[in-house]
């Protein structure tokens, strides 16, 4: 700011710039001088900026930079380092069996914590972080399995899933009785009475025991066998143990008769790599439901 | 209102001057003495210690690294002669932090400023550059002369001035290296440092450490301790009347006269004071101050000013230690008549002496006592309990077991849980029923995921305590701990 001529403030001896508010003169004071060039050198920084990085917005995209840097490029390098490091361990998990993996403390630490990893990212959302599981969604701590607890059954669930329309899918339904009209009203709330009493359950004051046993062996024991015991081969659940994917209640048994069941596992071979599922199922059979 | 008023007249805030008196270069003297002795003594002793002991080996058997003092940073452990500290395991510096305030404190409470005057890194290595400057540009009178006249730059005034730098970068670049050892194994890193094969980190902390040494104990030396260590105000508000500080016996030394005219008035039986006003206490002094002006805060208490005067009472013919360890108390007493007193044990002084037996003794029992197994669980959050198909109830839990000693182990996990309840480690191998087995490799931790299942007959209703036991099946050593089982 130049000085304004011959106004001097008379307090402090300074020049003046000669505005004045209410009577209050301003003085002149400069800022300092290496401030001064610090700003300037920031503004010369930031053209060296725009011209080296990419800076501008423009309609579709922006200004590429001469260096051709991007941080998605940088992400995409840091991941392939990534991917090396961890390399020889994933290749040597891949290269495993299953029985293998749980018997090397090194592969079994890796597969726990890569599986409980790729878990929380792809099957929480249903099975939830630890796996306990939902309504129509088995827990996968229990030791019962719809589809079988070994290690090479659950990966096989994994690989291919339920009902997911992969061609080596696990295929199994649960009939609607009563919307497709095999059963009647009553004779579904009978029926639902004697599967409770399979599992130990209190039933129906005077339901007859009799004609539920009759029921069940007419219709369930194709696929739920003798006794009620279940069949993983077709994915029909035990029924005489203290394990409900969808409820004991009557109501719940009524309307699972009534409607039918058919619950859908994703498949996720293509979608994960061999090895990752290879660790998903030796973390799910860790989980302590696993024969 | 309207008055005008001159500027002259204003003397107050004059923002057109620095904010700070720039620095007086100090010029110490060497002088020699008992206190100059101690620092020589010390001064080789720390930096003996400071350069040497990374080489001093020390065996652990296999494997393990084979230096007595390691700071093992990408494995997370310190090693210490025989002890070997695990990250979880900081807290001991807890302890010897608060032992080392304490003993600061103690020191300060029995002699002054016993740290700053022969201890601390900036003085001993202040006092090793002023060795080397004094080596090569001689003594205080000849290295201001040579100050003076900065323009006539001969053959000779260069080379001392290169010399002296280069020794100066040398024993900075030393003490960068010697920093860098105690991270790694030395004879290796030193090879790697010569061959140029080292981690560039090593480097960069050698340049710092460089940089550092050779600005702090080269150029800012006292300023360091006026400016910069929080310590000497700490220290003016932590003494006490009964410490004993390098003090100017004024009683003694006052009036000041010269030494022609204090033996004329002593012949005449007039009281006068021992002081010459030699400025001797002022030339060796490396804070550059005037200790007769009595206790201030530049003053680091090292003692050589007691040796300049010492040597100069001698030459006069009085007794020594006009300027000596004392305090205000005995100043006093002896100007009443009345005989010294010296006190050093005393409240504060068996205070900070109890303190630091006390946590002294907490480090060694803590340390003596320590396990080498160990065993920590995590009940698993989400199920808490899960009911299994025959109606049995069972809780997960993710263990981590910590063998920190020299050999591999074979570990038995027993549990004191529910009533009939059942334990099982994936990944272990059972012996006897019910009681898994697992190899944990020296060294190291394992995580593992251990199942109890409480059969249906007897369920605990409510959450019930359950202990962890892993023992170690060859030497005995066990180790517990206890979480809770609980119930759907």
């Amino acid at each position: 700011m130049t000085d304004h001529q011959g106004e001097f403030d008379s307090v402090t001896g300074r020049s003046t710039t000669g505005h004045e508010w209410d009577g209050i003169k301003e003085l002149n004071t400069p800022l300092p001088r290496w401030w001064v060039i610090t700003f300037y050198l920031t503004i010369v920084w930031a053209i060296g900026y725009w011209i080296v990085y990419p800076a501008w917005p423009l309609i579709s995209s922006n200004t590429r930079g001469v260096l051709g840097y991007s941080s998605r490029a940088d992400v995409a390098v840091e991941l392939a380092n990534l991917d090396r490091i961890r390399g020889d361990k994933m290749v040597a998990l891949g290269a495993a069996s299953l029985a293998d993996i749980e018997k090397d403390p090194a592969l079994l630490a890796l597969a726990r914590a890569k599986g409980k990893t790729v878990f929380g990212d792809n099957c929480a959302p249903c099975h939830g972080s630890g796996a306990a599981g939902a309504k129509g969604f088995p827990n996968l701590n229990d030791d019962d399995w719809l589809w079988g607890g070994t290690l090479d059954q659950i990966m096989q669930t994994i690989q291919f899933g339920a009902r997911s329309g992969h061609a080596k899918t696990h295929e199994g339904q649960m009939l609607a009785f009563g919307k497709d009209g095999v059963l009647k009203p009553d004779e579904i709330v009978t029926v639902a009475n004697y599967v409770r009493s399979l599992s130990g359950l209190p039933t129906r004051n005077g339901y007859d025991a009799a004609k539920g046993e009759k029921i069940f062996t007419d219709n369930c024991v194709a696929c739920h066998g003798d006794g009620g015991k279940g069949n993983q081969e077709l994915g029909a659940p035990n029924l005489t143990d203290k394990i409900w994917l969808y409820g004991s209640d009557e109501a719940t048994l009524i309307e699972t008769i009534a409607n039918g069941r058919a619950g859908v596992m994703p498949s996720w071979e293509g979608r994960l790599d061999p090895a990752t599922i290879k660790a998903m199922a030796v973390y799910v059979h860790s989980l302590g439901g696993g024969k | 209102m309207n008055k005008t008023v001159n500027p002259k007249d204003l003397t107050s805030d004059d923002d057109n001057g620095p904010l700070y008196v720039a620095r007086k270069k100090v010029y110490p003297q060497s002088v020699q003495g008992t206190f100059r002795r101690i620092k020589w003594g010390l001064m080789a002793f720390c930096l003996g210690v400071y350069y040497f002991l990374p080489f001093v080996r020390w065996n652990r058997g296999l494997g393990a690294p084979s230096q007595a003092v390691l700071i093992d940073l990408p494995n997370s452990r310190f090693y210490f002669f025989f002890i070997e500290l695990w990250p979880q395991e900081v807290y001991y510096f807890t302890g010897l932090l608060i032992v080392a305030a304490v003993a600061l404190f103690l020191m300060n409470s029995v002699g002054g400023r016993i740290w700053c005057g022969y201890l601390c890194p900036q003085t001993v290595w202040t006092d090793l550059f002023y060795a080397v400057e004094r080596f090569f540009e001689g003594d205080r009178r000849e290295r201001m002369r040579k100050d003076k006249s900065a323009g006539a730059l001969t053959p000779k005034r260069l080379s001392e001035i290169v010399l002296k730098h280069a020794t100066w970068l040398m024993i900075a670049w030393w003490t960068g290296g010697a920093w860098v050892l105690y991270f790694n194994d030395a004879p290796t890193l030193v090879k790697q440092l010569l061959t140029f094969q080292a981690p560039v980190i090593a480097y960069i902390w050698i340049g710092i450490l460089t940089a550092t040494t050779y600005v702090l104990a080269g150029f800012m030396r006292e300023q360091v301790c006026t400016y910069m260590c929080p310590w000497p105000r700490i220290q003016a508000a932590l003494t006490d009347e009964w410490a004993l500080n390098v003090t100017y016996r004024y009683d003694r030394g006052e009036k000041r006269t010269s030494v022609k005219k204090a033996a004329e008035l002593r012949a005449l039986g007039e009281h006068v004071g021992d002081c010459v006003d030699c400025y001797q206490c002022v030339a060796v002094c490396p804070t550059g101050i005037d200790i007769r002006n009595g206790p201030q805060l530049e003053c680091i208490q090292c003692g050589l000013c007691i040796d300049a005067c010492d040597n100069v009472m001698t030459k006069i013919g009085r007794p020594k230690r006009l300027i000596g360890y004392d305090n205000d108390i005995n100043i006093q007493r002896r100007q009443e008549g009345k005989a010294p007193i010296y006190r050093i044990v005393r409240p504060r002084t068996m205070a900070y002496s109890a303190i630091i037996a006390a946590v002294g003794g907490i480090m060694v029992y803590v340390l003596a006592t320590r396990t080498l197994l160990d065993i920590n669980v995590l009940h698993d959050r989400n199920p808490v309990a899960v009911r299994l198909s025959d109606g049995s109830i069972r809780n997960a839990y993710t263990a981590r077991l910590l063998n920190k000693s020299g050999h591999d182990r074979v570990i038995a996990i027993d549990i004191d849980g529910p009533v009939n309840s059942t334990i099982h480690v994936v990944g272990a191998d059972s012996v006897t029923p019910d009681r898994p087995m697992i190899v944990i490799p020296r060294d190291s931790t394992s995580e593992l995921r251990l199942l109890v299942t409480a059969p249906a007959e007897g369920n605990p209703e409510k959450s019930i305590p359950v202990r962890f036991r892993v023992t170690d099946i060859g030497l005995g050593e066990a180790a517990s701990t206890t979480d809770n089982f609980v119930a759907p």
